[in-house]
Order: C-alpha cells, then structure tokens, then sequence
C-alpha cells in the first residue's frame, strides 16, 4: 500500500505524518499521534466512542479516513478542557453527576455533548436523550449523563454570565 | 431521584464522594489495554470457523506466511503442543471434563472457534494475511437450541462424552406429589429467557510480552481479575507464577466477560512464549459478538402448588441452560444455582428441582452480571403468572407470600439460612407504593375500558446471595495499607475495578478508619506486581471483601499510629482519637499530635518508638467473607404496549433496594441503574439469535440492538438501609439491578397484555415478539 502524507491541526497543534489510505481517522489519532484518548467501540459507526470534531462538527472518526481529514482543524478529548489539569464545563458536569463509570465510551459523550451544547445551549430532557441516542454506555444506565448535561448547561452559562 | 438515611453516614463512607478515577478517564489519559505499546510489539488476527459443526479437513496457511510484514501464522500443530490446562479459573479445575486447547485441531465446533493465528507487524497485515489462510472444513450437522440438543438420536457437540447433557443435577425431594394432591391450586409454565452477552463497550484484550533472556512473562489486561489470570497464564505458557506479571490499568467494562481469563487471551499468551515476542491482540466487535461469551439461554419449568388462599406449598423447577460449545469455567455453572436459589424472598415450605446443562454448537456461556439470575426471571415471571390463573392481583400474592421481619431467621427448603438483616417485605412496600400502585390499577382499567389503551405494571422482588465466602478464591481479599513517611497512604489491592469505582470508594473506607484525608489516601490494584493475591472484583463482592480487608487493615494501622503517639505524649493509646489528620486525647482535643508526624517517626525517628516496636507504619488483613452475604430488592415498572405496532414503553421504573450500608450512594445508584438499564435491554432489544444452522445472525450493533438514552426512563431508586453481619455493614450491588429488571419489565407487558386475555411465558418482547402474541390469540 502507498503511504500518503497529511498534515492536520490537532487540538490546535499542526501534525504531520504519512498513513495508508485505508487508515481511518480514529487509528491514526491512536497509532500515528499517540492520541489514546479516542477509543475504538465497534469500528462500525454506531457506538460513538470514537467521535471527534472535525472543523467543529462531530464526526465519527471510524467512519472518516485520516486521508480525508487532510487539511482539517481536529478536537479530540485531550482537547476539550481549558488546559492540561483543568476540567471544562462538561467534564466537569459528568464528573459531578457520576456521568461516567468505566470510562470507555466517555471521550465520545463528553465530544458529542460539547458539539451539542455549542448548538442547543438549552435542551429539554427529551432533546437531550434524543442527541445522546448517537453513543452508546454500557454501565451507567444513561442516568448520569443525562444529569450531566442538564448540569453543563448551568456551568456553561455560570462561565459566560 | 433518591432517599437516604444519611444518619449513620461518617466523613466520607456514605458519602457521594466525587471519583478519583474521573479526571483521568474524562480528559482521555487513561490507560486501556488497546493504549499500551511496547518497542518491538506485533500484533495478532485470530483466523475462525466460520461454519458452526464440521472436521477440519486442511489448513493452508502459506499465501498467508508469505505476506510482506507477517512474522508466524500458527495453528494447532505449533502452539497446542505440551500446553498446560486452559482452565480459565481456579476454581473448579477438574469440572470443565472438556479439554480446550489454543488453536482448535480436528472438529470445530461453533462459528468463531479458533482456528489459526496470524502474527504480524501491524494489525493491518494480520488481518490481511487472515484473510489468506484457507481452511477446509467438511460440514456436520450442527446442534443449535434445547430442542436440538436433547433430541433422541441427535449429533453430538462432543462425541467422547456419550451425550449432549454436560451437567445433570437433580435434587429431587420426596413428597412433591403429596403435596400437589392436597393442593387447591396447581399452576405450571415454562418460560424461556433467550441468549444474550455482556457487550462491555472495551473489548477483550491483551498485549503479552515475553522476555526470553529473563524469562518473565508481561500480561497488560482487560482483566476484572489479575491475580487468577497470573496462575491462569502461568499454567497454559510453563512460565512459573513468580515470572508473570499481571497489569491492568482501565478496565472498559466487563460484567463478568473478564472474570476469567478466557482461552483467546490465554492463546495469545503462549504465542508471545512461542515466538519469544511482545503481542497485542484486541478483540474487534465481531469477535467480541459471536466468540466471546454468551449468556441468559434458558428454559425453565416450574410448577407451584398452591393453597385456597394462594399461599405457596411447595414448587418444582426444572431448568435447562445452554451452555454453547466450549466450557467457560465449569460446565453448567448456573442452572443448579437456579434451583438451589429459587426460593427468593418468599416463604416456600417444599422445593425440588432438576437442572441439566447441554453442549450446543453455538458460543460458549460464561457469566453475566447476575449468572443464575433464571432463579428471579422464572420465579418472579411465574408469581404472576399463578396469580393471574387464581384470580388474585400480584402485589397481594406477594404480600401473603413474601418473608416478614417476623419470620427472621428464615431457613430455605434448600437450608440456606437468611439472618435478619434482610427486608423483602419493606422493599416490595416501598417499591409498590412509589409506584403508586392501586391508582395506576384504576388508570389501567380507565385507559383500557375508554381508549383501549394497554398499560400495565410489573413488580420483580429477589434476594441476591452475594459474595460468596465458601467459593474460594472468590472468598478472600487481602489489603496491605502502607503509610509513608510523609504521612500519606497507599493501598494495594488485589481487585480488578472495571467502572465500580474502587480507587475511590476504598480510599474513602481507609480515610475514614485513619481519621485522614480522603485526598492523602492512592489505592493502587490491578497490579500483580504491587498487591497481594486478591479475588478481583466480582460476584457483588467487592463492598463486603475488599472493604472490610480495607478497613480492618487500617484499623491495625491507626493503632499501631495511637501506640506510638501515646508514647509520644505520654498518654494511653486507648485514651486517644484521631480527625482530621491529628490524633488527639479524648476530650482534650488541645493535646494532639499530626498522623503525619507519627509516620515520620515511625521511619525516621525509630529511636522513638515504644521498645520492641517494628519500626515502619504499615499493616496487611486478609477478610474472608461470611458463607453468603444478603442483599434484597424490590423492582417496580409501569409500561404502555402499543396494541398496533407492538412497541413497548417504560413509563416509570423505580427500585427499592437494601445493600446494608453503603459506601458511596452516587456509585451505588450508579451500580444499580446500569444493571437495570441492561435489563431493560435484555427484554426489550437484546437478541444474540442464530440460524438453525448455527449462524450467528446478530454480528454488529445493528443487529445486536443496546438500549440507547432514548429508550431508557429516569430509574427512580429508594433505599432501605439494613447493616449486614460484617464489620462495615455493606452488601453486594453490582449484579442486582440486572438481575431483577428483566422480570419486572416481562412482568408489566404480560400485565398489559392480559387485558386482552393473552399470555406470555417468552422473552424478549420486542415489537415483532409482542405483535405475535397478539395475533396468536387473534387480535
């Protein structure tokens, strides 16, 4: 197989590096850039562990081939917090509300939940279980992350009052 | 929604402290297996039948071998040679009768059976190489359902064994018959529970490392159990116990799946022994579908006798479970736990049961958060079934029926003793009137008689025997608590956290009994290297083990902590208190001296301390749990079945439960309302189904369909709080929540259904199921 070369901007650093055209994103960000934070669920599209945003939009990134993210403005979980230490308003939301118990599937709540919020910054109950119906948590029930987003709602609008 | 008596709640046991475990897992730097690379490492593809029963007839791997970047593709002829026992447990070494080796030679006996392992130097070429290994099978007639398998006359899964039926227990009381004869009422029904598996959302896997030079095997796991999987991997590859090592960090997620250390995980071992290499293999979902372990697949029979009243004289249960191909473990674990646990919360003068165990050629059954919880399927299913068939609402039955206080203690027909620490009646009270009982009983006559609306409510009431203390090694762990000279803790544990939260909820015990903080206290498991033999986490075991191990080990350190302050200050050691970090005499709380400075003496000062004393500040306990621990709950659902599309809705679902005392209420909710949820799933979406042939047909998440947020209501939890019988007071909870979900929800549909006279013993209930039913009875 060629390699290819691409250069993406990933949590605001530009990354360069040579893949396969069959790599997808989600493998490149874990193999290519030690990016670990992304997990791989079902290599098919329907878990959400492996979502990212890609120019702002969340993505799948087992359905996206790093080819096709050349040129692209990434954000995985490694970036979503403020800096290194610090939780942001989501995280800090699934933290409080026991939104997460083995941590799997989290990096692809706490992304898909961001990108929603950004959109919808106050969802009803039901459209919040509606948006969370793309990921997948085996342990939790959904209880707490449906606590957690109602929660980041209010620590997102504490942070810009 | 929750209540609590937080009366009895201490600085941080009972408290909803927040986790340890969140900052890492929420920012994307926790470790799982699959994020673990070591220099040099290659990576493995399993090659599998893909038919379900047949002879291998020829492997072909050279088209494989001869791909750019492929280091070995092995099969049986190289890696099963001199192999040791691939008993996945150590327990039950003898029971499996079935003899498992690495790579399958000769007969594969289910779609996903190892076959052939490509080692290469990405998973990329493993997996294309993969693709290039032919295998030739001739086809046999595969054996797939209780049906098929005890058919007269029927092939056999395994030829040498004579028969399908692995495990044949009958326990068969004199007297049924008497009894049945001078019964008012005899109700009998057969319910079927379909298969099902646990789909953690981290899959299986491990990266083996093997040093030659050394001869040290490194196992990273997705383990909820590192220490077995130390002797488990030490059996199969030769390398002596002391030369493996055990490392899991994350765990994504198990349910049982990673108790034991299954033969993939094993095979791969032996590979990185073979080729003197590091291996990685993590499970794609596929695998993880069709070839990791299946669970649920019963049939059960039970049959009540009955007085006038509807009061229980006695029950005959008659249980099959299917245990696939291969053996897990031992052969047939859980049906006779069925019958030996079928009591439940209810006063049962006379039990008898036969449970039977067949080989399928289908995946192999392994545990699933609550193993043998048929014995609540069946019974809570057939409770309400028997009280349809004699006229009386369910919620009374239970009420004439169900264990009082005042009937404490209580001794099952299967001599099992429940202490009086238990509160079914409390629970199904509590449950029952959350729900709002009787006004949903009039709403579902309104809603039925003026709109034909189907609404209907379920209860589900169970007593969980958890953490087993006469199942060695389940019964035991052990916690060495280490001060350091700073005065800062560290606790090693044998456990294997995969989501429990155990980094927290166990520091929170040892904070509490050192009078520290919370925040001065790591715990590390998951670790062979660091921590004693431990039973891993388990069985609802970890509260009452790994707890009380913690707490009794920190008791012997605060002790030690006050003996050497009373030296200090010259006071009595009983005399003295600790909070806050500072210990202090009793009632003078101006004489005191900082825990941290203890610890300093304790190593730095030894001068200091009380003559004879071993310097250092540390202590191990080893806490063996009582026989069975109780845990009790109450499950209540309200649903609407559209009579039309046969779609189920859940409108409310509440649980009353009792763990004795809990330690960290958000986590215990937490533990309680995953389990429901996968419940919920199991009737209402979950399906692992094959063809006659053996096929799997549910291959991915599109198939296999998992609840999403969507689907699932708000689980409305309330606690009874009764202390169990063990220093900390705490019951199991981690198995509950799935064990009494799936008959409260099968419960609430039958419920609604039986206003249109139709009635269900099978699950699940999706769409398709329920329509069926409907038009089976004409409508």
């Amino acid at each position: 197989m060629t390699d290819q070369a691409i250069a993406i901007t990933v949590n605001g650093e530009r990354r360069k590096g040579r893949t396969e055209a069959r790599t997808t994103l989600a493998d490149f960000l874990r193999d290519e850039l030690a990016l670990t934070g992304t997990h791989v669920g079902c290599e098919h599209g329907v878990c959400g562990a492996c979502t990212v945003l890609l120019d702002g939009e969340a993505v799948r990134s087992c359905l996206v081939l790093a080819v096709q993210a050349d040129g692209a403005d990434i954000t995985t979980i490694e970036g979503i917090g403020p800096e290194p230490g610090r939780l942001g308003p989501v995280q800090q939301a699934f933290m409080e509300c026991h939104g997460l118990q083995c941590g799997f599937c989290t990096p692809g709540f706490v992304v898909s939940v961001t990108s929603f919020l950004a959109e919808q910054p106050a969802p009803t109950d039901d459209e919040i279980r509606e948006m969370l119906s793309g990921n997948i948590c085996r342990c939790t029930g959904y209880q707490g992350i449906v606590a957690a987003v109602h929660r980041a709602t209010e620590l997102i609008e504490e942070a810009t009052a | 929604m929750t209540t609590t008596d937080a009366g009895s709640a201490g600085r941080f046991v009972g408290q909803s402290v927040r986790r340890k475990e969140d900052p890492r897992l929420l920012t994307g730097r926790g470790t799982y297996v699959d994020d673990m690379s070591l220099p040099g490492m290659l990576h493995a593809c399993f090659v599998r039948s893909n038919v379900a029963h047949g002879r291998i007839v020829s492997i072909d791997c050279d088209a494989a071998r001869a791909v750019d970047g492929v280091v070995a593709v092995l099969t049986g002829t190289e890696l099963n040679v001199g192999r040791g026992s691939m008993q996945p447990t150590l327990m039950f070494e003898d029971a499996a009768n079935v003899a498992v080796q690495p790579l399958t030679e000769g007969t594969v006996l289910f779609v996903g059976d190892p076959v052939a392992l490509v080692v290469a130097e990405s998973r990329a070429v493993a997996e294309d190489a993969a693709e290039l290994v032919e295998v030739n099978i001739d086809m046999l007639e595969a054996v797939v359902g209780f049906d098929a398998a005890l058919l007269e006359g029927a092939p056999l899964v395994h030829p040498d064994k004579g028969a399908n039926v692995g495990q044949d227990m009958p326990v068969i009381m004199p007297g049924w018959d008497e009894i049945k004869a001078d019964a008012a009422h005899v109700v009998s029904a057969t319910f079927n529970q379909h298969r099902q598996t646990n789909v953690p959302m981290e899959t299986r896997g491990i990266v083996a490392s093997f040093d030659p030079a050394s001869g040290e095997l490194h196992a990273y796991l997705s383990t909820q159990n590192p220490h077995e999987a130390r002797l488990v991997l030490s059996r199969v590859t030769g390398v002596p116990e002391h030369l493996v090592r055990v490392t899991a960090r994350d765990v994504g997620g198990g349910f049982g799946q990673k108790m034991f250390l299954f033969r993939d995980e094993q095979t791969i071992g032996a590979a990185a022994v073979y080729l003197g290499r590091s291996i990685k293999w993590i499970e794609d979902r596929r695998e993880n579908l069709i070839a990791s372990n299946h669970a649920r697949a019963d049939r059960t029979t039970v049959e009540l006798a009955l007085d006038a009243d509807g009061k229980l004289l006695g029950a005959f249960v008659d249980e099959v479970e299917d245990a696939g191909a291969w053996p897990l473990g031992s052969m047939g674990g859980a049906a006779p736990a069925v019958g030996a646990y079928f009591t439940g919360a209810y006063k049962l003068p006379f039990l008898s049961w036969h449970a039977r165990a067949v080989w399928t050629n289908t995946c192999q059954r392994g545990a699933y958060r609550g193993p043998w919880m048929m014995e609540t399927t069946a019974r809570e299913q057939m409770v309400d079934y028997a009280a349809r068939a004699i006229g009386m609402d369910p919620w009374e039955w239970r009420r004439r029926n169900v264990v009082k206080d005042a009937d404490l203690p209580y001794t099952t027909p299967m001599f099992m003793t429940y202490d009086d620490s238990i509160s079914p009646d409390a629970t199904l009270e509590q449950a029952a009137q959350v729900i709002d009982y009787d006004a949903f009983r009039a709403e579902q006559r309104r809603a039925f008689e003026s709109e034909g609306r189907l609404l209907g409510v379920g209860l589900s009431l169970y007593i969980e025997p958890c953490a087993m203390g006469m199942m060695d090694p389940l019964s035991t762990e052990t916690a060495n608590v280490r001060v350091m000279p700073s005065g800062k803790v560290s606790v090693a544990l044998g456990t294997g956290s995969h989501g429990q939260g155990l980094e927290t909820t166990m520091a929170q015990v040892v904070a509490e009994e050192l009078g520290i903080d919370i925040d001065d206290v790591i715990v590390v498991q998951g670790d062979t290297a660091s921590s004693p033999f431990g039973r891993g986490t388990g069985g609802s075991g970890s509260a009452i083990i790994g707890a009380n191990a913690c707490r009794l080990a920190s008791a012997a350190v605060r002790d030690k902590a006050f003996a050497i302050a009373a030296q200090l200050m010259e006071a009595a050691a009983n005399d003295l208190e600790v909070s806050d970090g500072r210990i202090t005499v009793k009632g003078t709380p101006a004489r005191g001296i900082d825990f941290a400075e203890v610890a300093r003496v304790a190593y730095l000062e030894t001068a200091k301390l009380p003559e004879g004393m071993e310097a250092s500040l540390e202590a191990t306990h080893t806490y063996k749990a009582p026989p069975v621990t109780w845990a009790n709950a109450c499950h209540a659902c309200t649903v609407e079945v559209d009579r039309y599309t046969g779609l189920v809705k859940i409108l409310r679902y509440v649980v009353s439960e009792d763990c004795g005392k809990m330690i960290n209420p958000a986590i215990v909710d937490g533990q309680i309302a995953g389990g429901v949820v996968q419940g919920i799933g199991g009737v209402l979406f979950e399906h692992m189904i094959y063809d006659p042939d053996g096929n799997p047909l549910a291959t991915t998440f599109m198939d296999y369909l998992l609840p999403t947020a969507a689907e699932i209501p708000t689980i409305e939890i309330h606690h009874i709080e009764t202390p169990a019988p063990n220093p900390g007071g705490h019951k199991g909870v981690g198995e509950g929540g799935a064990i009494g979900a799936p008959a409260c929800v099968f419960n609430a549909v039958a419920d609604a259904l039986a206003l249109l006279d139709v009635t269900i013993t099978d699950q699940p209930l999706g769409p398709r199921e329920v329509l069926d039913a409907l038009m089976a009875a004409g409508h």
